[in-house]
């Protein structure tokens, strides 16, 4: 097992998926509706502040351009059982569930890109830091397409991958400071908005567009994004060895 | 050195023993039938053997690779054709080819020429260009084994590789089957179609329960059989009474209808029998056949199955 084999392995897994199931006409679509018709929403419902409210709405463009198509797609191949042809390469589990992470962290970055542009563009949002703030936007695509890639390994069903999505999707979308600032929660909703990953991307993404940016909050978030993403890899992977049985 | 050599591998699930402490050797080049009732430990080893799940006790070489050390370099050795069809519908077949010629590491270069090649020897240069997804269950099963050969493996494993196919395509497949056995390639075969593993395969295995039964050649296995003949004939009317009676002292008595199937020691002896029985009870024999048991009949006898429940799974197998 060289390094080169699992890197060009990985590769063509996200290439084979990007082709296969991201890249399809609907879905590009759709990667674009989605965030244009948020941006409608909200600007009907209250022109004002969007500026403020932009990072909160690319981190859930970002949440959910990364787990709609992810889960489906490994729940899908498990159960048509063309996933077994991937578990029968010479590559290792673990490069695996990077590619297939990887598609979709970038069908993910399709979307939130367009919500990204939507925000400077439309509501005038600055990016202060661009450096964290597409690191986080990075991070974050990967955290939550590992955390969907979880839930993908964790059924059987492709309706089961639907419904344990928006087990994390909408209470994340509602906990995690896009609409509504953690700390003027209930301290309990606060304990749970912290143990989310949502919590620290829209931080990360907040700090990256304000001016008063330091240099522990930025990394506290960022580094709590890295852990986050290890410790989804890291599951999923135990999950999919246990299945292996 | 053998392609696979399997010493006491064993596999549990939930407590439940499916594999039992099963070994033997497949050389190189062979074509190897691994044979058994449902749930006898066929699939249960072939999982183990290409790194789809972990013994629970017991070690396995496949093409000079342990599957417990170094199953990377075992899977990039071998291929697999599994019982369903699983390649990506949304993707054409030229690309699920070279889809699997860069999952194998298969050199930059000699990629397209790989993928053509196999194309062309399964008859599918034609359908390059069509999505997998749009053809139908015979050229599925013919892409699928030409993808499971494009990395060229050194043992490839055909779970059931004809369950579900139309007579022609099994046909063809078959011959593939009988090529790549001409070839260097070793062939690990799983079918419940017992006449087509007569045909194909060098060596045969029988499994029953995790345990390997018989592993011999198969007009050996057929010679294990304690019937020296088979009697099948046709009589003018259903066989009850003293009729029936007559038949059971005569052999091992089968029959449906009108249709009857003997299993004799000597067969001149028991024709005439037959004959004399058949006049004393007025009834015309109208068809008659003898014969050498088949493979099917020593698989049953050794597997102790019904015929009919085999050929139930065999119809299971068809759906």
């Amino acid at each position: 097992m060289t390094l080169k084999n699992e890197l060009s392995g990985i590769y063509f897994i996200l290439w084979k998926d990007l082709r296969a199931y991201y890249f399809k006409p609907p879905n590009i679509s759709w990667g674009i509706l989605f965030p244009l018709v948020l941006t409608l929403a909200f600007t009907l419902r209250d022109p004002t502040g969007l500026t403020t409210l932009a990072p909160g709405l690319i981190a859930m463009a970002a949440v959910f351009g990364t787990t709609s198509m992810e889960a489906i797609v490994i729940t899908f191949e498990r159960r048509q059982g063309s996933l077994e042809r991937l578990l029968l390469a010479p590559i290792s589990i673990r490069s695996l569930l990077v590619g297939k992470v990887l598609g979709g962290a970038v069908f993910g970055g399709m979307i939130s890109g367009v919500m990204v542009i939507v925000s400077v563009v439309l509501f005038g949002m600055e990016v202060i830091n661009p450096l964290l703030f597409f690191g986080s936007l990075v991070l974050t695509l990967l955290t939550l397409s590992a955390l969907g890639a979880l839930v993908a390994v964790s059924v059987t069903e492709v309706f089961e991958a639907q419904t344990l999505s928006n087990f994390f999707r909408f209470p994340m979308v509602f906990l995690c400071g896009v609409f509504i600032p953690v700390e003027t929660m209930p301290l309990l909703l606060q304990m749970v908005a912290y143990l989310l990953p949502l919590t620290y991307s829209v931080n990360a993404l907040r700090l990256s567009t304000s001016q008063a940016l330091g240099l522990v909050d930025p990394l506290f978030n960022v580094g709590a994004l890295v852990l986050f993403l290890f410790l989804l890899l890291g599951v999923c992977e135990w999950v999919l060895r246990r299945s292996l049985k | 050195m053998a392609a696979i050599e399997i010493n006491r591998l064993s596999k549990y699930y939930d407590g439940l023993l499916a594999v039992d402490g099963i070994s033997f050797e497949v050389s190189r080049g062979e074509v190897f039938g691994f044979l058994g009732p449902n749930g006898a430990g066929k699939t249960s080893t072939i999982r183990m053997l290409v790194g789809l799940s972990k013994p629970s006790d017991g070690t396995a070489m496949v093409a000079g690779y342990s599957i417990t050390d170094n199953i990377v370099e075992v899977k990039r050795r071998v291929g697999l054709v599994p019982e369903v069809s699983n390649l990506y519908d949304e993707l054409s077949v030229w690309d699920n080819l070279l889809f699997m010629s860069q999952l194998y590491h298969v050199p930059r270069h000699e990629r397209p020429g790989r993928v053509n090649e196999v194309l062309q020897s399964f008859d599918l240069i034609d359908r390059k260009l069509t999505k997998f997804g749009k053809l139908s269950k015979g050229l599925k099963r013919r892409v699928v084994i030409a993808a499971s050969l494009v990395h060229e493996p050194e043992v490839l494993f055909l779970d059931e590789p004809t369950v579900g196919l139309d007579v022609v395509s099994a046909h063809s497949l078959r011959e593939y089957i009988e090529r790549l056995g001409t070839q260097e390639t070793t062939v690990f075969l799983t079918t419940h179609y017992i006449e087509e593993a007569d045909r194909l395969c060098d060596r045969i295995a029988i499994i029953v329960q995790g345990k390997i039964v018989v592993l011999d050649k198969p007009e050996e296995i057929k010679k294990r059989v304690r019937a020296q003949s088979i009697i099948r004939a046709e009589l003018s009317r259903v066989p009850d009474g003293s009729l029936l009676q007559g038949l059971r002292e005569l052999g091992e008595l089968e029959f449906e209808g009108r249709s009857i199937r003997l299993q004799v020691e000597k067969t001149g002896e028991s024709l005439s029998a037959l004959f004399n029985l058949a006049t004393q009870e007025g009834v015309s024999v109208e068809a008659l056949e003898t014969g050498r048991p088949t493979l099917e009949e020593a698989f049953v006898e050794l597997t102790g199955m019904s015929t009919d429940r085999l050929h139930a799974e065999k119809g299971g197998a068809q759906k």
